[in-house]
């Protein structure tokens, strides 16, 4: 062996030793994504002339109030003022579902209520309505500490999404875990790692020039590893995601958020 | 018609001044970025923005194709009288879309 791949072969040992170091992030330690953004993308979440989800809550606040499907009812209709019915909603979800025995997400819960009660068609995973709706709803929960429920149903679904947090997964065999939870704050090329908290979504992302819902930034996260991303609405999300508000438990909703 | 934030203080004192904030909510398509199959979106962007003060031209920008989806304005004008700031965004269709909001001197 050359002195250079010694060398670097004593580098990979060390940058090994460095990846086992942390473990879970105790709760003083957590930060928001936002904390690991320039001033000027933070400025831009804070304020509601500049933030880009706010064009995206208002459009979702038309569609709170319109009638739509063969019943021909808005959310308004059962559901009230947004603004005091729907406070701290969204603070809460996933939840579990009675009906599907299973947990749901914000927008499944969306998809459930224009189906069963508006008689609509569900909208599409990413779509413009369901990005607007989602970020309306959301934005009545801002500034409330996320409160997943204690519903010992979601227990086993919730700890299924624990497992797959630190699977290794994708042709790079990275799992969750080893960026957020064991190596965040150190950047990966010129980006921060953040700890991954999903308090902020739906977020307006400057990368993708839009809105986009925690499962398009999972996907992201997937195809970045080079693993086979899941297909949108699968129960492995809800199981991610439930895991994930576990794991922001208490830290304050801050929807719509900006991320670079 | 797309939607637009404007953010324009309501009262204010004769001489300040005042910054004003306007985002509007568009796609700004290139014309440059291929679709699944290869294909261009065709450009759609919008080319033009003005803001006139009880008619004066008071600040006015060119937009091109690296400007981002929903353009951002952040500018200031001099309060001078109680009047209404105009705001004007022009696509490449040639298509207006106008926004009003009073500002009130005293």
């Amino acid at each position: 062996m050359n002195p250079a791949a010694r060398i670097g072969g004593l580098a990979l040992i060390a940058m090994l030793g460095a990846f086992a170091a942390r473990a879970q992030i105790a709760d003083a330690d957590r930060k928001s994504g936002a904390a690991f953004m320039s001033a000027q993308t933070q400025e831009m979440q804070r304020d509601d002339g500049a933030n880009p989800g706010m064009l995206a809550a208002l459009d979702g606040e038309s569609l709170w109030n319109a009638r739509t499907g063969g019943a021909g009812k808005s959310c308004a209709d059962c559901h009230g003022e947004a603004q005091t019915g729907m406070k701290g909603v969204a603070a809460r979800y996933p939840a579990f579902n009675e009906a599907s025995a299973a947990p749901i997400d914000l927008q499944g819960r969306i998809n459930l209520c224009r189906q069963d009660q508006q008689k609509a068609t569900p909208l599409a995973p990413e779509s413009r309505d369901l990005l607007a709706l989602s970020a309306f709803i959301g934005l009545q929960s801002r500034g409330m500490p996320t409160a997943p429920p204690d519903d010992p149903r979601l227990t086993p679904f919730r700890e299924r999404g624990r497992a797959l947090w630190s699977q290794r997964m994708g042709q790079l065999n990275f799992s969750c875990a080893q960026c957020h939870d064991d190596n965040w704050g150190k950047h990966l090329g010129s980006a921060p790692i953040p700890q991954a908290h999903a308090n902020a979504y739906p977020i307006y992302r400057l990368e993708w020039q839009g809105m986009g819902l925690l499962q398009r930034r999972l996907r992201n996260c997937m195809s970045g590893v080079r693993a086979q991303a899941f297909p949108y609405g699968a129960q492995e999300f809800v199981e991610l995601e439930l895991f994930l508000a576990e794991r922001a438990r208490g830290m304050p909703v801050e929807t719509p958020g900006v991320r670079p | 018609m797309a939607r637009a934030l404007v953010n324009v203080p309501a009262k204010v004192k004769r001489g300040d001044v005042v910054e004003i904030k306007v985002l509007i909510s568009h796609p700004m398509e290139t014309g440059f970025r291929p679709d699944p199959n290869g294909k261009f979106y065709p450009r759609d962007i919008l080319k033009s923005f003005a803001c006139t003060y009880d008619g004066e031209h008071v600040f006015s920008a060119e937009l091109f194709p690296a400007v981002s989806a929903n353009p951002f304005f952040s500018f200031t004008v001099v309060a001078t009288q109680t009047g209404v700031l105009t705001f004007s965004w022009t696509d490449d269709k040639d298509q207006t879309q106008v926004q009003t909001a009073k500002i009130e001197v005293e």
